[in-house]
């Protein structure tokens, strides 16, 4: 074995240096025993990143096997930079969904941005054109003191990015809750397009071919993200800056561009994005699919610093950086291609039969390790898991009515968690491309696939206080609640990917909530056909020992056949008869109703029926394809009234509500948040309809008639649709404004 | 009508623009690299939307430079009709073909929406399909879409009809409500003198297919192609 020596041959390799890396004393043996030597320093750093909980998901990998990921339309599944999935006609949606936390928290707009730019590259490395970025959102309560200067930062900063580089901004979700008060969650998602026959994978087969640098230059930005992303904050997250990296959307829009350019060709063999650990994960990863080593001579690598090290060089999570291993004799073709849009093209290094890394610098060998070691080494472990027992569900009599139903509604409609997001997606261009046929405000967003009549829907959705009650039940919710967004559109839900945003899994009881909300999804991803494709886990989100809620977040696509039978939630005419279709047990446990009105977070959180959520789903479903329908909304948040005033709101046409003469108290039935349930509205057809669903073993009931400009729930309780409106635009700019 | 898009880096409308221009005339227009010395016989030249060279000095105002945009200039003194739209717009200021700048959105924040135009004028290549008066539908998408000039060309703006369209209500009324970014007097576009290059801050080419919401934006394309061909 040839030994590397490290030209900072000074700076030994001690335990103690290792510790810092984040290493433990286990680990760092490890590590002695497989290279049979001190590691240098630049291989120490490496290790340490490939180890990292963000790289490695050590503490995750063992869980994660129990998601189903094969399904008939999976054309890749997780461990490629996204997952694939066949839209039919050899159209292909290839998707992800990642977490940007805590350089997020440290520094908000560079942070979420980055987080865009990163997520874009997994999607356009495999070949797909992004179409649409989604992201899901938790801030801090609103009064917490950072939270305005947060979300004022993380919104413009995936405005900035996502805007500049032209791909529309269409859909997520935001939340406030004291839990994330010192440590953020910003989960971006990206859907792509491509054609089924023109998918690339960033396996690097073959050897004594050429390894290719394009993209931005390198520089000290980053280095140690990803360890920074694998250790809980402890009141010194803002000496963390120089950790977080800075976007060049711009550039980003140019690396789109010409690596489709490129694409277009066959020059490529494998490409992979430079994100977590940079050049090392990268290379490492091509080679490991490859089954091949790789040789790099990183003076060739362009750099916009001076006197970088090795190991700054190795580790440096610039940006806007992609790595490929062309055709011998492309890199002609390539290069020209790359200097057309502008951009840096270097060849660093080749694939060799060796199946070693082998890093060189101004003559010595810096790094020079098995790539399988590297790839493959990493610790692997099954945490203590403890998972508390559910709590009791409450039934709906013990939970106590409103002084007034007007007010509560109103309350609930003007609360920082179900007002108008209109002040966050506004400054996001969400109709770039000129493809969205369904903007941000719905159940899920829709995009045109470019020059066909199909639809693309996505969302992003996760109830944390249910998993906080219940991880299996929330992480069950989570996916049916994806599931049933994307059905409301009269879409077809293929395939979700994942950010699991957890605290630190070295203690039980958090490590019992990713166990359980894992169970609860991969249950549900089972009883829907609906496979995990692509996904990223984010651990150690806690600070001084205080953990974030258990938040799963799901984001969901869809593939709508035709798009002239596509739905939204806006009302559409008078006159029509509104249905409910789906149980009625008016659970309020873990309710809004609950927490915004009794200012309480008790018992169990509403449980899902995976059975009747699919017989339910799919039943509407059929509706929206046969052009029943001409108004879908599903019920969630909030329960029925809310939902209600939602469709409203969106159409300006009023509701006047049916008589409720069943058993339950009222303000469970307005309130309630049963899941599996969908507001429906018919033009006509109404008994036809409802016969069909009782005999598909659907309970529907009429809700009411539209019309007028108010939603009537009796002649004493009434609320002008205007006033409505009013106040659920009203929270978040009257929020933002007071900064 | 021969239609050419310039393309520069960071366009990102460059696209959009050419399936509108394509729906309203079933030709597609001829797509020219910024570095291009010159654009290919055309009856339209369209500056896009988008973020050109990333817009990191001032919106427009690399772009203004690029090499295609000697010829640009050149081809609008001849009487070539020229379309900028957003960054285009703020291109076209940057190059002086129009007057005044776009200066940053006094919400100073990025802002996408629907918004409401009041058609100025329907004597012009660009709006003869609209007419005077009009109130039509049209998303914006932009962070500096902020109109402003000094008195004297406000007001040489306004005696000489060259206000193309205004920001206002759904019942054509003109206000601070209804004004999304600041621009001085509702501004959302202008004319040159000649009349035959329009620049605007909305985007047409995205409400000209009714299955993204309106067609309203279809009219510019049409009246274009009415004139042009």
């Amino acid at each position: 074995m040839a030994t590397a020596q490290s030209s900072q041959s000074a700076l030994r390799v001690t335990p103690e240096l290792a510790s810092e890396h984040g290493l433990t004393g286990d680990e760092y043996d490890h590590l002695l025993d497989i290279l049979g030597r001190e590691p240098t320093l630049t291989e120490l750093g490496i290790f340490s990143v490939m180890w990292s909980e963000h790289c490695s998901y050590k503490s995750s990998k063992f869980w994660l096997r129990q998601l189903p990921t094969a399904g008939e339309r999976v054309i890749q599944g997780p461990g490629e930079n996204a997952g694939v999935v066949d839209l039919g006609d050899g159209d292909a949606a290839v998707f992800k969904m990642e977490s940007h936390n805590h350089p997020s928290f440290i520094e908000p707009y560079q942070g979420a941005a980055t987080g865009v730019g990163g997520i874009m590259r997994d999607v356009f490395t495999m070949g797909a054109r992004p179409v649409a970025n989604l992201n899901a959102l938790r801030f801090g309560a609103p009064g917490h003191e950072k939270t305005r200067h947060l979300v004022a930062g993380v919104v413009a900063g995936i405005g900035g990015y996502g805007n500049c580089v032209g791909v529309p901004t269409v859909g997520g979700e935001v939340n406030f809750d004291a839990g994330y008060n010192n440590n953020i969650l910003v989960n971006a998602m990206c859907v792509g397009l491509a054609r089924t026959d023109k998918i690339f994978y960033a396996a690097a087969s073959g050897t004594d071919l050429p390894v290719v640098y394009v993209g931005s230059k390198t520089g000290r930005d980053g280095i140690h993200g990803a360890t920074m992303a694998s250790a809980e904050f402890s009141g010194d997250a803002d000496e963390k800056r120089p950790t977080v990296q800075v976007g060049d959307p711009f550039t980003e829009k140019l690396l789109i561009e010409a690596c489709l350019e490129l694409m277009a060709g066959d020059a490529i063999i494998g490409i992979q994005d430079m994100g977590a650990a940079g050049l090392t994960c990268s290379s490492v990863e091509m080679a490991d699919k490859g089954g091949v080593g790789i040789e790099l001579d990183i003076d060739r690598v362009p750099a916009r610093e001076e006197a970088m090290t090795a190991y700054e060089m190795m580790l440096s999570e610039s940006q806007e950086r992609m790595v490929m291993v062309l055709k011998p004799g492309a890199e002609k073709q390539a290069q020209a291609i790359f200097e057309k849009w502008g951009l840096d093209f270097a060849v660093v290094g080749r694939t060799t039969d060796t199946g070693r890394l082998v890093v060189r610098h101004k003559g010595q060998v810096e790094v020079d390790v098995p790539v399988d070691v590297l790839a493959n080494s990493a610790p692997e472990y099954k945490r203590a898991w403890k998972l508390a027992d559910p709590p009791a569900v409450i039934p709906p009599e013990e939970v106590p009515g409103p002084e007034s139903l007007t007010d509560a509604l109103e309350t609930l409609l003007g609360s920082s968690h179900l007002c108008s997001r209109r002040w966050v997606w506004e400054q996001y261009d969400h109709m770039v491309m000129a493809d969205t046929v369904q903007r941000p405000g719905g159940d899920a967003a829709v995009v045109r696939v470019h020059g066909t009549s199909k639809g693309l829907a996505a969302s992003a959705d996760v109830t944390p206080r249910y998993c906080t009650a219940d991880p299996r039940e929330g992480g069950k919710q989570a996916v049916a609640e994806v599931w049933r967004n994307l059905t409301a559109t009269g879409a077809l839900p293929l395939a979700i990917t994942d950010c699991l945003n957890f605290g630190n899994p070295e203690r039980p009881e958090v490590m019992g909530q990713f166990v359980g909300c894992i169970e609860g999804m991969a249950e549900a991803c089972r009883a829907f056909d609906f496979p995990v494709v692509s996904g990223n886990v984010s651990l150690y989100n806690e600070t001084d020992g205080k953990a974030i809620p258990p938040t799963p977040a799901i984001g969901g696509i869809g593939l709508i056949p035709d798009l002239d039978a596509m739905a939204t939630i806006a009302l559409k005419a008078e006159g029509e008869t509104l249905l409910l279709l789906g149980s009625e047990r008016g659970h309020l446990g873990q309710s809004l109703y609950m927490r915004e009105i009794l200012d309480q977070a008790r018992g169990a959180p509403p449980p899902v029926d995976l059975e009747a959520e699919r017989r339910t789903g799919d039943f509407v479903r059929g509706l929206i394809g046969e052009g029943s329908v001409t108004a879908v909304h599903d019920v969630s948040d909030g329960g029925l009234l809310v939902a209600l005033a939602e469709m409203a709101i969106a159409s300006g046409i009023g509701v006047a509500m049916a008589a409720y003469g069943g058993p339950l108290p009222l303000h469970a039935v307005l309130f309630g948040e049963d899941q599996g349930r969908y507001l429906i509205s018919l033009a006509e057809g109404e008994d036809e309809i409802i016969s069909r669903a009782m005999a598909a073993g659907i309970p529907a009931r009429t809700i009411g008639h539209t019309g007028g400009d108010e939603l009537r729930l009796s002649d004493e309780v009434f609320w002008p649709i205007q006033q409505l409106k009013d106040l659920h635009e009203a929270w978040l700019p009257d929020y933002m404004k007071s900064i | 009508m021969k239609a050419a898009v310039v393309v520069f880096p960071g366009s990102n409308c460059d696209r959009d623009v050419a399936v509108a221009l394509e729906a309203a005339s079933g030709a597609a227009p001829n797509m020219v690299w910024h570095g291009a010395s010159e654009v290919p016989d055309s009856d339209l030249i369209v500056l896009p939307g988008g973020f050109s060279y990333g817009d990191y000095l001032r919106s427009g105002a690399m772009a203004a430079h690029s090499p295609i945009m000697r010829d640009v200039v050149k081809k609008a003194g001849d009487g070539v009709a020229v379309l900028g739209i957003c960054n285009g717009f703020q291109v076209l200021t940057e190059t002086g073909l129009l007057p005044g700048v776009l200066m940053r959105n006094a919400s100073l924040k990025f802002v996408c929406r629907d918004v409401r135009l009041r058609v100025e004028r329907d004597d012009t290549i660009f709006a003869a399909d609209y007419r005077t008066g009009d109130v039509i539908t049209i998303p914006i998408a932009h962070h500096d879409g902020n109109y402003f000039a000094d008195p004297e060309t406000l007001d040489e703006l306004e005696d000489s009809g060259r206000v193309a369209f205004r920001y206002c209500d759904q019942a054509g009324t003109v206000s601070a409500e209804t004004n999304p970014n600041g621009s001085q007097s509702n501004i959302a576009g202008v004319y040159d003198k000649s009349g035959r290059v329009l620049g605007l801050m909305p985007h047409p080419e995205r409400l000209a297919d009714a299955a993204l919401g309106g067609t309203d934006g279809a009219g510019v394309f049409t009246s274009l192609l009415g004139a042009l061909n």
